[in-house]
């Protein structure tokens, strides 16, 4: 295997994060910012990206600056608006061709590097702010981005269950934006926001590619001059549940109804416990060996997709399968029983063999992408944590099933959440 | 063993053809973890009308079988071969489209192993009667699963409007009805035909050795037998070149209208690079027309008409190609009028500009080199192109070659108004 060197330099106010290897085809950089979810900015922070990407300095519209990309043997630009626990993250995928695969090009990683500048350091501005059109444009696609999530019946009952389940909790809100929060932005708040972000952000860059460490972090200051900056991290408190389990039901027209049931746990990624949370959650649901798939589907056929799923950096668990109304409160049940076989460590050493073999090798897989061995990266500078992948993988293998059992031990229920379809003919 | 270099990419292929018939593809990606492996048969939804393998009589099997085979092939007497995977950290999957059904595992270990667990699940069928009803259950819920997504609805409504007869207008996974009837001696009739090697192609890409993953298949292959391969029959009917329903709306629990506006083209008899150069003309011409570097973007986008969902895709498949345009708008309507307008003026040569064509093409070049950092791609692709006479190592060096004559010869000959349909979903009238 070829050698991928990984080194972080730390910069005043932000770190630059490279990994040198010559296996992809293509070079990537990504800017991350992170910052405390609020109601009062997270609607204005998942809108920004859309309005910076609408035209910059040097191509004044969406058309010229995808134009630009396009010229650049296709370079791909996205940004996207995650959560990690209690914290709001932006980010800035620019990837472009290596030239060396290339007939007679030029350096195609600076002119990328450029391009990302522009978006971030030099969007069009009219009067000392954005263009009130490309902002009110922005806006209504927003709108509409956010309404149509409704159309999608199974994210819409995954964000649900986290906007019941969590209530004040900032958790509670989504990263794409708050649909009764948009109106209230123009061109101007939004400007003064993005040169706060700007400011106080917790910036992280990554560089991956075949390049040059020394070479690339000079182009990186050259080119992303961030300001010094002495952003703290917010901490993320998993919460405490109701007292009882609380049911929600809603109803749509709509074939097959949606139970996603909310759990809590203590645990979060920076947790000595975590690694065994997650075996815990691979026995469970998390794969096609687990207990809710075997039980719920390949037993009972009640369901198509039947699984759990843990967010580290907030402590919370889901179930959630696709089910006919009338099979609701089997499913419920069946599901609860497997939850309470996990507590009581009723686990075969073939489930553990299975889990542990398959998390070993999501882990390792994702370090063939670029952005996969990012996002691993990531998982620990956001929660402060130093879990490299050789150790995270040494760690899997000594978790043992006493240990699994008690991190579900700490799994409470909090919410059962059902989108119900139409009553069986 | 067949050893081709692909010099500008940087990629050698390794290619046996075994004395069972069974093509096998190797693809060493060193500096990679991990291990990709297909293993794909030329048979897919469309293939319902043929001569079971032995006999001499036409048959038609019920909607959504082959779907419905790849789900039980999974199931052994033994148990389930997901378990079987896992122990050996292998994540297993399958999928089932128009022409092909693929098995297929990622491992980062155990990479023989894997492999042979592959291959013998998929030369080893076991059906029951009992394992094929508790099949219907499942694959119940995955078909009221996509009755309930509007992209999903969109997208075969149009392809219904524009098929009278062809299987392609049939939902993948048939319907619960459809699947009722199945039983399993229909899924071995249909497995005995088309799971034979010789119409089979095994992929390998990742960081193996390809002397020593060639003879470990060929040591697994030889100690089976499979009867001699007879060629398989097919039947498709005769499709008119128009569109068979201009227009259809379907009422669902959305709040956003979807619009898709298509048209079919007639099937290819063209092969080889020849058939590469067509495939490649289409999407250069779609993205010229609706990229989101055009002018029809940039105006729809302006106008409110269209958001970031809006799209276009060409499909080109054995004996049907089709090209969809479209995504979620406010006033489907005037989308729809646009596009096929849009469409209309290209066939004059509208729109075809030499500035146009270079930036599409140096798109479609980056995103092809983007798309070979993956293996999955690799494996998934080569095998489509391989089933249809091609080389996806073609692709750059013959996109290099293509001028925009290709692309405006495409447009004159393909775009007819007779051969558009549009479909629409829209929410459902509130009382």
């Amino acid at each position: 295997m070829e050698t991928t060197r990984e080194q972080t330099f730390a910069k005043p106010g932000y770190n630059i994060h490279t990994i040198e290897t010559e296996k992809y085809k293509t070079n990537t950089v990504i800017v991350k910012m992170r910052a405390p979810l609020e109601k009062e900015t997270v609607t204005m922070r998942a809108l920004l990206p859309h309005v910076l990407q609408s035209g910059t300095e040097n191509a004044p519209s969406a058309a010229a600056f995808r134009t630009r990309l396009d010229e650049l043997y296709g370079a791909l630009f996205f940004s996207d608006s995650t959560k990690k626990g209690n914290e709001h993250v932006l980010t800035f995928t620019m990837e472009a061709a290596n030239e060396k695969y290339l007939h007679g090009e030029d350096s195609l990683f600076d002119q990328a590097l450029t391009l990302l500048a522009d978006v971030l350091f030099h969007p069009y501005v009219k009067e000392g702010v954005f263009s009130d059109k490309t902002v009110q444009q922005e806006k209504r696609n927003m709108e509409q981005r956010i309404r149509s999530i409704y159309d999608d019946k199974t994210r819409y009952a995954s964000l649900k269950l986290v906007e019941e389940m969590y209530g004040d909790d900032p958790y509670a809100l989504p990263a794409g934006g708050l649909l009764n929060e948009v109106p209230s932005i123009d061109a101007a708040s939004l400007y003064a926001y993005y040169k706060k972000a700007l400011a106080e952000d917790i910036i992280d860059i990554f560089v991956i590619g075949d390049v040059k460490s020394s070479e690339v972090v000079e182009k990186i200051q050259a080119h992303l001059p961030f300001e010094n900056r002495t952003a703290v991290s917010v901490k993320t408190e998993p919460g405490a549940g109701p007292k009882e389990v609380r049911e929600i039901r809603e109803e749509q027209d709509i074939n097959q109804g949606k139970l996603n049931i909310g759990c809590r746990t203590p645990i979060t990624y920076s947790d000595p416990q975590f690694v065994a949370m997650q075996v815990a959650n691979g026995v469970f649901g998390a794969f096609s060996h687990s207990k809710l798939f075997v039980n719920v589907r390949e037993k009972e056929s009640l369901a198509y997709y039947a699984a759990s799923r843990l967010d580290s950096h907030k402590g919370f668990v889901t179930m959630l399968a696709g089910i006919d109304q009338k099979n609701y409160e089997k499913t419920v049940r069946i599901m609860k029983e497997q939850l309470d076989e996990m507590k009581n460590g009723r686990i075969s050493d073939l489930e553990m063999t299975q889990t542990k073999a398959l998390l070993k090798n999501q882990l390792q897989e994702s370090a063939d992408t670029a952005r996969g061995m990012v996002e691993v990266l990531y998982h620990n500078i956001a929660s402060g944590t130093n879990r490299p992948i050789h150790q995270w993988l040494e760690e899997i293998d000594a978790v043992t099933k006493e240990q699994a059992a008690a991190a579900a031990a700490t799994i409470t229920m909090d919410t059962v959440y059902f989108l119900a379809g139409k009553e069986e003919a | 063993m067949e050893k081709t270099v692909f010099d500008q990419m940087n990629e050698t292929v390794y290619h046996e053809q075994l004395d069972n018939g069974l093509n096998v593809y190797i693809l060493p990606k060193q500096g990679f973890n991990k291990t990709y492996v297909t293993f794909t048969t030329n048979y897919g939804s469309i293939d319902n009308d043929f001569v079971p393998n032995g006999e001499t009589e036409f048959i038609h099997v019920p909607d959504g079988i082959a779907h419905f085979l790849e789900h039980k092939m999974f199931e052994k007497e033994d148990g389930d071969v997901f378990q079987k995977f896992g122990s050996q950290g292998a994540s297993a999957n399958a999928f089932t489209s128009f022409t092909r059904t693929a098995y297929l595992f990622s491992a980062t270990s155990n990479i023989k192993e894997n492999t042979e667990t592959l291959i013998d699940f998929v030369q080893d069928p076991y059906f029951t009667e009992q394992t094929v009803e508790k099949e219907k259950g499942i694959i119940g819920q995955e078909i009221r699963m996509y009755d309930d997504n509007p992209d999903w609805r969109v997208y075969f409504g149009l392809i219904e409007n524009l098929y009278k007869d062809h299987p392609v207008k049939i939902d993948i996974a048939g319907t619960v009805e459809s699947i009722a009837d199945i039983t399993k001696d229909h899924l071995y009739t249909c497995y005995n035909t088309f799971y034979h090697p010789v119409n089979m192609t095994l992929f390998i890409v990742g960081p193996v050795d390809p002397d020593e993953m060639m003879s470990f298949v060929k040591d697994n292959q030889s100690k089976k037998s499979f009867p001699d391969p007879t060629p398989v029959e097919r039947r498709f009917p005769e499709e008119s070149e128009k569109a068979a329903v201009e227009h259809n709306e379907i009422r669902m629990s959305v709040n956003t209208p979807k619009c898709e506006v298509g048209f079919k083209m007639p099937a290819s008899s063209r092969t080889g690079k020849e058939k590469l150069r067509e495939e490649l003309a289409a999407g250069l011409l779609l993205e010229m027309l609706f990229g989101k570097t055009a002018k029809f973007y940039e105006k729809a986008y302006n106008a409110g008409l269209i958001d970031d969902t809006f799209g276009f895709d060409y499909t080109g498949e054995r004996g049907f190609s089709f090209a969809l345009v479209g995504g979620d708008s406010n006033d489907p309507n005037e989308l729809a009028g646009r596009i096929q307008t849009q469409l209309l003026e290209a066939k004059e040569g509208g729109h075809l500009t030499e500035e146009a064509f270079e930036r599409a093409r140096k798109k479609k070049i980056g995103s092809t080199l983007r798309a070979f950092n993956s293996p999955e791609f690799i494996a998934n692709q080569f095998t489509r192109y391989q089933f249809n006479g091609l080389n996806l190592f073609d692709t750059v060096p013959v996109l290099e070659e293509m001028t925009l004559q290709d692309v405006s010869a495409f447009a004159n000959e393909m775009i007819q108004a007779e051969r558009f349909s549009s479909c629409f979903v829209l929410p459902k009238e509130t009382a």
